[in-house]
């Protein structure tokens, strides 16, 4: 398979990575975590509330990323941040309030 | 909102630089195949809505491409083929 043709001058980011060379995928199913489904159901929930109005809108947060974040995140944490990200640009909460948010649960569930 | 294109029609997929959110993977830019069928909706283009202006709608076709034409050492058989969802405004018409 040709990996270093024309198209990669054409790529936009880490998302865009059809024909590059990649290692054997594993498809083993797995279960969700509880905050997997959390993340799901918040973002069906933005959806709901008009937040959300296409997953275009969820998919241009996670491009977004930098390519190092982006590699570095799994699914839902891409998604979690795409959301966060949204939520914040339609006024639902500002960042500080996010920022505030996540230090209190740091706290609160700190080992 | 008659479609431009009909099945069977040669398509070439743009090959322009985008920024913006949009859903035309790099490998496929530039690439002729043909339309294996009108997708039988309307949907707003990712760029626009990405940001919030969802005003249009536009048709989206299935488009088929030869893996032998995307992958120059594709070890497959000839016939094999990918099909991808293109929006309108990424699709040129094309000869074989």
């Amino acid at each position: 398979m040709d990996t270093s043709s024309s198209f990669a001058s054409q790529r936009i980011g880490p998302h865009d990575m059809g024909g590059l060379p990649a290692e054997a995928i594993d498809r083993r199913e797995h279960d969700a975590a509880y905050w997997e489904r959390q993340v799901d159901a918040m973002v069906m929930l933005l959806f709901g509330k008009g937040v959300i109005t296409d997953f275009a809108q969820v998919r241009r947060g996670i491009e977004a990323l930098a390519p190092d974040v982006y590699e570095r995140l799994s699914y839902y944490e891409r998604w979690a941040s795409a959301a966060a990200d949204r939520a914040i640009e339609q006024g639902l909460v500002t960042r500080e309030e996010l920022a505030e948010r996540v230090a209190a649960i740091r706290k609160r569930t700190a080992l | 909102m008659i479609p431009r294109f009909a099945d069977g029609d040669w398509v070439r997929i743009s090959l322009r630089t985008e920024r913006r959110h949009h859903r035309v993977p790099a490998y496929a830019k530039g690439q002729v195949g043909v339309v294996e069928r009108v997708c039988d909706d309307l949907f707003h283009p990712p760029e626009e809505i990405a940001f919030g202006d969802a005003g249009r709608w536009e048709h989206v076709y299935r488009v088929r491409l030869r893996q032998t034409d995307l992958w120059p050492e594709y070890g497959g058989p000839e016939h094999d083929c990918l099909e991808l969802e293109i929006f309108e405004h990424w699709l040129e018409a094309a000869d074989e």
